[in-house]
């Protein structure tokens, strides 16, 4: 199971930044060729970013780079660098229909064929940050085999839905809920909104508790702050994981003794239990959590 | 590629160069490279300044650096990037 519960933002014009990121140790770092860049700096940025993704070992961190949309006059130029380049995500921003990934796709299909790479090299990731994008979220997240995960950004949606952000996030729950809904529909990741206010900790802890709770994966983070709070909160407990090992065994227990319906802390034990389990079992090994060895092979 | 104007890029953060390319005064390769690290990496900075402009086939330029602790990827991103202001070509060709 691949880790993607934090995706830390890098301006892709900050040469400090584009060498560094790595070492706060991110699931991904994400290289923006996008907001954070002038007009004027697009090309150098892309240049910095081309010749760090081909030159520079990022150690295992997974390597996205957000691009620009197509319909501005740098995403073009920017699938064509970026699909040299090789990292191992294209993020495309502001995506509002199935159409949008169907065109990402295919330019980098073309590129993939030109520069003579595999097709399907690289992987695609589309942001969806528009009351559009929402209501097309199921149709965005299975518009191409290429497409490995939906993020929400919130920014730009509550513009769009003439309101802002507060605290409790009412205002983003449908929209949050629609994105996760769409993701686990089509198999895919799901990756939360950034939280802006690096001075709030307890208030961004809550949010990552409750992105959780909603079935995310991970969240934009705009700090290497902001990673280890991340990575504490998906983390699953001591507690979970004695009770996912719990299920494990009985299930073990079960094929041992060809029994078909068995109880483990007195409930019956499902499929959906099971795969609830599995899941607590193989975080806890990512996260770095020792399970015994002889626990793995129940 | 010839250089017809002054083009520059990069920045004086930490771990960035800024590079300015210019038509030359005289023919030939000029480099003033003013940097943190020149008595370790002076040589090595200069080697991928020459060799940047060796694939560009730029024969007569003026490049200055003010290097403040760049890799060589960034060297040669900040001067692609000052060489293609600097012939005002916006199309890049990218290759692996």
């Amino acid at each position: 199971m691949k880790l993607r519960r934090t995706m830390l933002y890098v301006p892709g014009g900050n040469a400090a930044m584009v060498k560094d990121a790595h070492i706060y140790r991110s699931d991904a770092i994400m290289f923006d060729l996008e907001d954070s860049i002038a007009v004027n700096e697009k090309e150098s940025a892309r240049l910095l970013v081309f010749h760090a993704l081909r030159t520079l070992s990022y150690e295992g961190t997974e390597t996205v780079v957000r691009i620009n949309g197509l319909d501005s006059p740098y995403g073009r130029d920017d699938i064509k660098a970026m699909v040299n380049a090789g990292p191992d995500i294209i993020r495309l921003p502001k995506t509002e229909t199935a159409q949008d990934i169907q065109d990402v796709e295919e330019l980098i299909r073309k590129e993939e064929a030109a520069a003579g790479l595999e097709e399907g090299s690289i992987a695609l990731m589309a942001a969806i940050e528009s009351p559009l994008g929402i209501l097309n979220a199921y149709q965005i997240a299975t518009a191409s085999s290429r497409l490995i995960g939906i993020a929400f950004g919130a920014e730009d949606y509550v513009t769009n839905m003439k309101t802002s952000r507060s605290r409790a996030g009412s205002e983003i729950f449908y929209a949050r809920s629609a994105l996760v809904t769409a993701a686990r529909a089509a198999g895919i990741y799901a990756l939360d909104t950034v939280f802006s206010d690096l001075n709030d900790e307890e208030g961004f802890v809550e949010e990552v508790r409750m992105a959780k709770q909603l079935g995310f994966d991970g969240k934009s983070i705009i700090s290497p702050r902001q990673i280890r709070p991340v990575h504490d909160v998906f983390a699953p407990t001591e507690a979970e994981v004695e009770a996912a090992l719990r299920v494990m065994r009985g299930i073990a227990e079960a094929k041992k003794r060809n029994t078909g319906v068995i109880t483990v802390d007195g409930k019956m034990v499902d499929k959906p239990m099971v795969e609830r389990a599995e899941r607590v079992i193989e975080m806890a090994k990512a996260s770095g959590q020792r399970i015994p060895e002889e626990e793995l092979h129940v | 590629m010839k250089i017809t104007q002054k083009g520059i890029a990069g920045t004086l953060e930490s771990s960035d160069v800024l590079i300015t390319v210019s038509p030359p005064t005289d023919p030939g390769i000029k480099i003033e490279l003013e940097s943190i690290v020149k008595k370790q990496f002076g040589n090595r900075i200069i080697a991928v300044v020459n060799e940047v402009l060796e694939g560009f086939g730029i024969k007569d330029v003026h490049v200055t650096l003010q290097d403040k602790g760049a890799l060589d990827c960034t060297v040669r991103a900040r001067l692609e990037a000052a060489v293609y202001r600097a012939a005002g070509i916006s199309q890049i060709r990218w290759r692996r």
